[in-house]
C-alpha cells in the first residue's frame, strides 16, 4: 500500500536523506585516505574544501531524518484506520514485523547523525583538524544503518494491505484473523516509577558532578546512565508515564501523546529525553579525545556545557512527566 | 553575539535576493504553483475524509445486505425479527430504497421509503415530508428540483417498473446545507416505492441493525452470517475504513502523476543554482576577499534556500486552501469525486493538520533544498582572487 501522500513523502524524503549521506560517505572515502593536514598540496586543499560539502550533506540529512522521524510516526498514526483491530500508531506498526525495528533504526540513525555533527563541531575548534579521519570513517558505519532503517521502511509499507471491503463479503469474515495487536506490553508500573525516579535523580547527580569537575569517571559514568536512562524512559513512557497524560489505566502508547488531543505534550517530552540523553552520552563519548593535544583544552569546556544541557533537559523531562501526576485527579496506585 | 552574525547574514542574503528580484520570482512562482498543486490534492483528500467521518458517524453500526450469486438481491423482511432477537442487538429496521435512472436530465435518482428516521431530522428541510401510507406526495433534493426546474407544489413524474406513469406532488425539498447527501434524493411513502419499483411483498432492500455496545459489532455480524449464510453484513467501520483507503489511493495516485512535475522543478532549480551569473560569483568573491569564510557563504546559500521555499510553500498552500475551500477545488474534484450527473454542490469543512503540512513539505520543501546543496557548494568554495582578476 504505498500510494498514500504519507507514505510518499517518507518514502521521498528518507530516500533523499539516503542519497545525501551516501554522498557525503562516498566523498568521505576519499578523504579517509588522502587526507594529510601537513600536506599543501593541491589535492590538499580539494579534499579541504570538499569537507564543508560533506558535513553540509550530513546536517542537511540529519534535518529532513527529524523530520521524516515524525512523518514516519504520523503516517503510522493515521494509517490505523485502514487495519482492523489497530487503534493507534502502537496498532499500525504492529501490523507487521518490519514497524518497530524500521522506527528503532530510525531513532538509532538519528542518534548517529547528531553525534557525527557533534564530533565535526569539535573538530573545526581545533586548528589542525584532528578528527577528520575519524570523523569520515565514522560516516561509513552510519550509512548502513540508515540503509537497513530505510530497506525496513520499505518492506513495512510494502507489506502493509489495508483491510477494506470486498465484493464478496466483509473483511472480518474472510480473514480470519485477530487482526493487529493494539497495545505494547508493558512493565508494572509501581516498579517502574522507583526505577524512573531513582535513575532520574542519579543522573542529575552525575550530570552536576560532571559540570563541577570535568573528570574521567565521570563523564563516562554519565554516559553510561544516560544510555541505560534512555531506555528506561521510554519503558517508564510506555509503563505508566503516558497513562498519566491519558488519565486511562489501560492505554500504554507511547505515540498518542503527540496529538492534538494531548496538547502535542510529546513533543516537549521526547524532545527533552533525547537531547538530554544525547548530550550526556556525548559528554562521556568525548573524553577519550581529551589525549589529543589540540583538543585537550577543548573538551572540559564542552563536557561542562554539554552535561549542563544535559542535566537541564532532564530536569524539564521529568518535570513534564510529573506535570499530570501533580496536578491532576487520576491515580494509578489502585492498579 | 553568534546570533547577530546569523541575524545579519540572513539581512545580507534578503537584500541580494532582493537586488535579483526576476530571477527569483521565476523560481518562486513555479515552486509556489507545484506546492499549490500538491496541497490541494492533500487539502481534498482530507476534508473528504473528514466529511465521510462525519456523515457515517450517525449511519447503523451494521447493515445487513443478501446477496445472490455475487450480487445484492432484496432481503426477506423475517430476517429482520430473527435478527432482532439477537442478544445485544437494540434494533433492526428493513430499509426500503432503490436508484431510479430518469432519461429526462439523464441522471441516477436514490428513491428512499420514508421512515422514522427521516422525519425527526427535519431542521435541514423545507415542506412536509411524506409519511407512511401518504400517497402521491414525494420530498426531493436540491439536485433533482434544479436538474428538473421544480419546486414545491410542483408535480414530477416518474415511470414505475411496470411502465405506466406516477405522479407526485412535491411536499418538500431539503435544504442545501445537506445537500452532499440529499442533492439526488426522493423521498415517498413505501407503498409508493414497491408499486415504483416492483418490489414484492415481504422484502426490504437491506437491513439496518443497531446495536447497543459498538464493540460487540463484529461479533454480532459474525452471527448473523452463521445465521444466515446468503447474507453480508457490513459494519460501519469498514465503510469508514474503505473510504479512508479509497482516498488515500485516489491521492496517492495523483501524486505519483504529479511526481514528473515535481522533478522538472527540480531540475530547474539545480539548473538556476548552478548557473550562478558573473556578477554573483564577483560578490561571492569580494565577500571572501573581504575576510568572509566558506562556511558563511554556505549559510548565505542556506538562508537563501529557506527564504525561497518558505515564501512559496506559504504562497502555494494559501492559494490551495482558497481554492479548495472557496472554489469548491474546481480543478482537481472531479478525480478524486468520482462524477455524477446531478452533482451536489457543498462547500468542504477546512481541515488541515500538522501531518498534512509535514507531508507536503517533505515532497516539495525537501527536494527542493537537496537539489541546492551541491550548487550552493561550489558557489561557496570560488576562490576570490580567480573572480576579481575575471
Amino acid at each position: 500500500m504505498i500510494l498514500h501522500p504519507g507514505i510518499l513523502a517518507i518514502l521521498a524524503g528518507s530516500g533523499i536523506t539516503l542519497i545525501l549521506l551516501s554522498s557525503a560517505a562516498i566523498l568521505g572515502l576519499k578523504i579517509v585516505r588522502k587526507w594529510d593536514i601537513r600536506d599543501s598540496s593541491e589535492e590538499q586543499l580539494a579534499l579541504e574544501r570538499r569537507t564543508y560539502l560533506v558535513s553540509t550533506l550530513v546536517q542537511y540529512g540529519l534535518l529532513f531524518e527529524v523530520m521524516a522521524l515524525f512523518l514516519f510516526i504520523y503516517t503510522a498514526d493515521d494509517i490505523h484506520n485502514l487495519l482492523v483491530g489497530a487503534m493507534c500508531a502502537t496498532g499500525s506498526l504492529n501490523a507487521n514485523a518490519f514497524g518497530f525495528p524500521a522506527l528503532y533504526f530510525r531513532v538509532a540513525s538519528l542518534f548517529l547523525a547528531a553525534a557525527w555533527i557533534a564530533l565535526n563541531h569539535i573538530d573545526q575548534k581545533a586548528e589542525d583538524y584532528p578528527l577528520t579521519k575519524k570523523k569520515y570513517a565514522m560516516l561509513l558505519f552510519i550509512i548502513p544503518v540508515t540503509f537497513a532503517g530505510y530497506i525496513l521502511e520499505l518492506r513495512y509499507f510494502l507489506n502493509i494491505e489495508p483491510n477494506v471491503i470486498t465484493s464478496c463479503c466483509g473483511v472480518l469474515f474472510s480473514e480470519g484473523g485477530t487482526g493487529a495487536g493494539s497495545s505494547l506490553a508493558s512493565l508494572p508500573a509501581q516498579t517502574m516509577k522507583t526505577a524512573f525516579f531513582t535513575l532520574s535523580l542519579i543522573m542529575a547527580a552525575s550530570g552536576i558532578s560532571v559540570i563541577r569537575t570535568q573528570r574521567n569517571p565521570y563523564a563516562f559514568f554519565l554516559a553510561a546512565v544516560s544510555f541505560i536512562y534512555l531506555i528506561v524512559s521510554i519503558t517508564s513512557v510506555i509503563s505508566f508515564i503516558s497513562l498519566y497524560f491519558y488519565q486511562l489505566p489501560t492505554h500504554h502508547c507511547p505515540f498518542d501523546i503527540l496529538q492534538p488531543e494531548y496538547y502535542y505534550i510529546g513533543y516537549p517530552l521526547y524532545a527533552s529525553l533525547f537531547s538530554g540523553t544525547f548530550f550526556g552520552m556525548m559528554s562521556g563519548i568525548i573524553e577519550p579525545l581529551k589525549k589529543i593535544k589540540s583538543l585537550s583544552h577543548i573538551i572540559p569546556g564542552l563536557q561542562r556545557r554539554w552535561a549542563l544541557f544535559a542535566t537541564s533537559a532532564i530536569i524539564l523531562f521529568v518535570i513534564i512527566t510529573l506535570i499530570p501526576m501533580v496536578f491532576s485527579t487520576f491515580t494509578l496506585e489502585r492498579y | 553575539m553568534s546570533a547577530d552574525k546569523h541575524i545579519n547574514i540572513l539581512d545580507f542574503t534578503i537584500q541580494s535576493l532582493l537586488r535579483r528580484k526576476f530571477k527569483n520570482a521565476g523560481i518562486i512562482l513555479v515552486f509556489s504553483f507545484v506546492i499549490f498543486i500538491a496541497g490541494s490534492i492533500l487539502f481534498l483528500s482530507y476534508s473528504f475524509k473528514r466529511e465521510a467521518v462525519l456523515i457515517l458517524k450517525d449511519a447503523p453500526e451494521l447493515i445487513v445486505q443478501r446477496t445472490l450469486a455475487g450480487r445484492h438481491e432484496l432481503i426477506p423482511e423475517k430476517y429482520a425479527e430473527i435478527i432482532a432477537r439477537f442478544p445485544g442487538v437494540s434494533d433492526v429496521s428493513p430499509r426500503y430504497w432503490g436508484y431510479y435512472y430518469d432519461s429526462l436530465v439523464k441522471a441516477n435518482y436514490t428513491v428512499i421509503s420514508a421512515d422514522r428516521s427521516l422525519q425527526t431530522s427535519n431542521r435541514l428541510f423545507r415542506g412536509q415530508m411524506p409519511g407512511e401510507g401518504d400517497f402521491g406526495n414525494a420530498a426531493i433534493g436540491r439536485g433533482i428540483a434544479r436538474a428538473r426546474f421544480i419546486d414545491i407544489g410542483d408535480d414530477v413524474s416518474l415511470i414505475a417498473a411496470d411502465g405506466k406513469v406516477m405522479d407526485f406532488r412535491i411536499a418538500g425539498i431539503f435544504e442545501s446545507e445537506s445537500e452532499l447527501l440529499t442533492s439526488d434524493l426522493i423521498v415517498m411513502s413505501r407503498q409508493d416505492l414497491s408499486r415504483l419499483f416492483g418490489f414484492p411483498g415481504g422484502v426490504a432492500t437491506d437491513l439496518s441493525v443497531s446495536v447497543s455496545n459498538e464493540t460487540e459489532a463484529p461479533v454480532i455480524a459474525r452471527k448473523i452470517r452463521d445465521r444466515f449464510p446468503d447474507t453480508r453484513p457490513i459494519l460501519r467501520s469498514e465503510i469508514l475504513r474503505t473510504y479512508d483507503a479509497v482516498f488515500g489511493w485516489r491521492s496517492g495516485l495523483i501524486l505519483t502523476l504529479f511526481a514528473g512535475a515535481m522533478i522538472a522543478f527540480i531540475i530547474l532549480a539545480w539548473d538556476k543554482a548552478t548557473g550562478l551569473s558573473a556578477e554573483e560569483k564577483k560578490e561571492i568573491g569580494i565577500l571572501k576577499a573581504i575576510g568572509w569564510e566558506t562556511s558563511d557563504i554556505l549559510e548565505i546559500k542556506f538562508w537563501e534556500g529557506l527564504v525561497i521555499s518558505l515564501t512559496s510553500f506559504l504562497t502555494g498552500i494559501i492559494l490551495a486552501y482558497l481554492h479548495v475551500y472557496f472554489l469548491g477545488a474546481s480543478l482537481f474534484a472531479p478525480a478524486l469525486k468520482g462524477w455524477s450527473v446531478i452533482y451536489p454542490e457543498f462547500r468542504l469543512a477546512p481541515f488541515i493538520n500538522m501531518y498534512q503540512i509535514a507531508t507536503l513539505m517533505s515532497l516539495t520543501v525537501i527536494p527542493y533544498i537537496a537539489s541546492t546543496i551541491i550548487p550552493s557548494w561550489k558557489a561557496s568554495i570560488t576562490d576570490p582572487d580567480e573572480v576579481v582578476r575575471g
